[in-house]
């Protein structure tokens, strides 16, 4: 046995190490189209304190670490792109404590969605989180490191903005508490009204640190929950309606979506809107206020309401179990996006973009867009099916969305969840005093060049 | 030697996208992917084997102890068949596992267990190595008679003729049968396993032959309707015998109680108990199966049914499945199914754990030992509640 294997062994039990071939071909690779790379070794700890500890090992030994969830970004951000150790954060899933005056949760790292999900439903039925459309089994800490969104992204911003406090492993082994939290006992701010200390962890996709616990806000959770759907074929008119649906403050969520099959969908652009009520009466005056807010565009008779009692269920499935139906249109199982946050009057030239580079590359594309912060900015998703036998596919997927994040750079939009080659195009074009703020934190907190390391590399 | 592998299945099993629903229940609560559950890394979860079983396939990876473990560890509980959210080939899951189990049993390369699983019954007709006279010995003092002309056959399986737990699990509901009036003979020591596990792990040669053996000697007898003990043994006889020309009536013992009970053929005093019901992966998921057992424990007047909060389709397996009761895979750590199940009955409160699978009441009895939870829970079959409440 190595030194390396055997160290880790002491520190997370035989059960919690593997070098085997089957976990590093596994753990090598996601779901999406990039390359895979091996790891040396892959750990799963359990406690903070072992986390410390890989890390002081990596750190010493000069080894990579990468943290993990569920390894759902489909961007690559846990391949171990220059090996290392992979570390599983998945066992340490436990939810800590639920503060429902305060609204908010602490959680261990590696819980997942489903099961917050799942525990507040049981315990606290009158809260809920923010829960993204990505599987279940998905966890806090890997949302919130890449700045994922939810279902209520459009009323309280990233998820990340969510955070009321976090506790951190640092590159060199410290177990630090951010926000609140490193003050007294509450998790109620993440940073103010103190200097925000947790923009040095999220959106980092784990290069300075690991975060092991956070803190999350919690919100109400309505009796009901309902939806309408506006269709309208002038994808023009789209940022003007989503002003207008923003204008009424009183939306869950917003999400429009576009795709070419089924064929019922083709041509035609679906604007979701998810209200929420304690009551019947209040449905109903929401339901009211929507549909006069786009009354014009039905007496133009440029769009108009679904009858969508048939879908409805699945529209308001938290997370929705069909997302990943589109990956295995191709038969193939596979889909990956790109996600650029842009302006939403942009919405129209990126809608043009997705059709023209499934066409130039000829995959399968879809798009559901999702507002964020009352149409502050979109997540426009351009996403393409891929069959995993289809080398030839990938390639073209991995091209087009390369493309794709080059057009939204050009558009002044900026990457969610960059691949390793997304976030190079993001350096290039990044003013240089922010690109070397970023290599002096970076530097700073991660002497060594240990965690995650391929990622966010900035040459000064 | 090189071996050239091929799996039925082979041309979908890149569609996975290992999303990981497969491993949780409906509510995703908690793993509900037993294997997932103990070993906790996701090579040991559905997807984690979907997407190896293409690479070992490919060649990108080679047949290794380690490989055979993560596909053996399987307890083929179907829940990731239910979960799936990919209408078009999540009722493939365990038949690929399956296939993949058979590819390496061709190869001979297969865990210790395993192995000597398929060698004791080659050579004794049973996992236990006991003699196949002794098979039929648990039904002295029943009132059970060998199969002549009877209505209906008793079959019992390998656990129910060999094991303590099993045989008072047998004993009980023969003896209800009995005393109901019905018309129901044995085979005993004509009986051969009825070859579920065995053909779930692979050996499909094995399998067949034990299978023919009882459909022939079914036929020899002028069986016609089987009532089993074994819901491992109802699930191959209704969707694997047919297929070698053994066409019965089958029903799982809890239908025919509950059907006594409806015809008041069996008679209930009160039973004050709160009783928790644990759903066997071939009895509920498998066969569909999850009423019977229910009315069965509301009909007893004063006992309370308390359902654990993964029940149902959403039952959590006891970890004795797809062969893991004899192999023991999955082993006895505080994360192993069984204890995990226990636990999950204690925080019910009930006294009782009420169980209808001969494999579901070895392993959770085995596990409230390991638990200590003896004070306060006792596992009980549904005959044995029945018995307590006609006193």
């Amino acid at each position: 046995m190595s030194d390396i294997r055997k160290s880790l062994v002491d520190i997370v039990g035989e059960r919690g190490v593997s070098d085997a071939p089957e976990e590093l071909w596994f753990y090598s690779r996601d779901p999406g189209v990039l390359a895979p790379h091996r790891p040396d070794y892959v750990v799963a700890p359990q406690t903070t304190e072992e986390v410390q500890k890989i890390v002081r090992l990596a750190n010493r030994q000069k080894i990579p670490v990468i943290p993990m969830g569920n390894g759902m970004s489909l961007a690559g951000l846990v391949i171990p792109l220059k090996g290392g150790i992979v570390m599983d954060m998945k066992r340490m899933n436990k939810i800590l404590q639920v503060n429902p005056m305060a609204r908010y949760v602490v959680v261990e790292g590696g819980t997942s969605q489903g099961a917050l999900k799942a525990y507040l439903q049981k315990n606290h039925p009158t809260l809920r989180h923010s829960i993204p459309d990505a599987p279940p089994a998905t966890t806090i800490a890997a949302n919130v490191s890449l700045h994922g969104q939810g279902r209520l992204t459009n009323q309280y911003g990233f998820n990340s903005d969510m955070v009321t406090g976090l506790e951190v492993v640092l590159p060199t082994g410290e177990i630090c508490l951010i926000g609140s939290p490193s003050i007294g006992p509450y998790w109620i701010s993440k940073g103010p009204t103190l200097p925000d200390l947790s923009g040095l962890f999220l959106g980092w996709l784990g290069c300075t640190g690991i975060i092991t616990k956070v803190g999350l806000k919690l919100y109400p959770n309505k009796k009901i929950r309902d939806a309408e759907l506006f269709v309208t074929d002038r994808v023009d008119l789209i940022p003007h309606i989503l002003y207008k649906l923003t204008h009424l403050e009183m939306l869950e969520d917003i999400n429009v979506w576009f795709q070419p099959k089924p064929l019922m969908f083709l041509g035609n652009f679906h604007i979701t809107i998810f209200f929420t009520g304690d009551t019947a009466e209040e449905i109903e005056f929401k339901r009211k206020m929507i549909w006069d807010t786009l009354q014009e565009y039905m007496d133009s008779k440029d769009g108009g309401f679904m009858a969508i009692q048939y879908m409805k269920s699945v529209l308001l499935e938290m997370p929705g179990r069909n997302i990943a139906d589109f990956a295995d249109v191709p038969k193939g199982g596979g889909f990956e996006y790109s996600g650029p946050i842009a302006p939403i009057e942009h919405f129209p030239q990126y809608a043009a973009k997705l059709v023209e580079l499934a066409a130039k590359y000829n995959v399968l594309y879809a798009s559901a867009a999702r507002l964020i912060s009352g149409g502050h900015a979109m997540m426009f998703s351009i996403s393409f099916a891929f069959n995993r036998n289809d080398p030839a596919m990938m390639e073209r997927v991995e091209n087009a969305l390369d493309e794709a994040m080059a057009f939204a750079l050009d558009m002044g939009g900026i990457p969610w969840k960059p691949n390793f080659k997304e976030q190079k195009m993001t350096l290039e074009r990044m003013e240089p005093n922010a690109r070397n703020l970023l290599l002096m934190i970076k530097n700073n907190l991660d002497p060594q060049g240990i965690m995650n390391p391929g990622n966010w590399e900035v040459n000064a | 030697m090189t071996y050239v592998r091929h799996i039925e299945h082979e041309n979908i099993v890149h569609r996975c996208f290992r999303c990981g629903y497969c491993r949780y229940p409906s509510n995703y609560s908690d793993f509900n992917c037993p294997s997932y559950k103990a070993f906790g890394w996701d090579t040991f979860a559905p997807g984690g084997r979907m997407w190896l079983t293409r690479a070992w396939l490919a060649g990108e990876i080679e047949t290794s102890a380690r490989f055979a473990e993560i596909m053996f560890s399987c307890v083929a509980c179907d829940n990731c068949k239910n979960q799936c959210v990919f209408p078009k080939f999540k009722d493939f899951l365990p038949d690929i596992f399956q296939e993949t189990r058979a590819e390496l049993v061709g190869e001979g390369r297969i865990p210790p267990g395993v192995r000597d699983y398929f060698k004791a019954i080659a050579v004794n007709g049973n996992p236990y190595k006991l003699p196949q006279s002794e098979r039929g010995a648990w039904a002295a003092g029943t009132g059970l008679k060998p199969f002549n002309n009877h209505k209906y056959l008793f079959y019992t399986g390998c656990v129910g003729s060999y094991d303590e737990v099993g045989q008072r699990m047998a004993k009980s509901v023969g003896k209800m049968l009995v005393d109901a009036g019905l018309s129901v003979g044995i085979l005993g020591s004509e009986e051969t396993c009825d070859g579920n596990d065995v053909r779930v792990l692979g050996e499909i040669g094995l399998f067949t032959q034990l299978a023919q053996a009882n459909v022939d000697i079914f036929k020899a007898k002028g069986v016609r309707e089987i009532i089993t003990l074994d819901p491992h043994a109802l699930n191959t006889f209704k969707k694997d015998y047919p297929g070698l020309g053994g066409i019965f009536q089958v029903r799982h013992y809890s239908e025919v109680l509950a059907e006594l009970i409806r015809k008041k053929k069996i008679k209930l005093k009160t039973y004050p108990a709160k009783i928790t019901y644990h759903d066997p992966c071939y009895l509920g998921r498998h066969q569909n199966i999850y009423q019977a057992p229910r009315e069965i424990l509301k009909a007893v007047p004063k006992a309370e049914l308390i359902e654990m909060h993964r029940h149902g389709p959403n039952a959590f397996c006891c970890g004795g499945g797809g062969g893991n009761f004899f192999t023991d895979i999955l082993g006895t750590a505080e994360s192993s199914a069984s204890r995990v199940r226990v636990r999950e009955a204690a925080e019910t409160g009930a006294n009782i754990l009420a169980v209808s699978c001969p494999n579901c009441a070895k392993m959770l009895s085995d596990a409230v030992k390991m638990e200590h939870l003896e004070d306060r829970m006792e596992v009980l079959n549904l005959a044995e509640i029945l018995e307590r409440a006609r006193k």
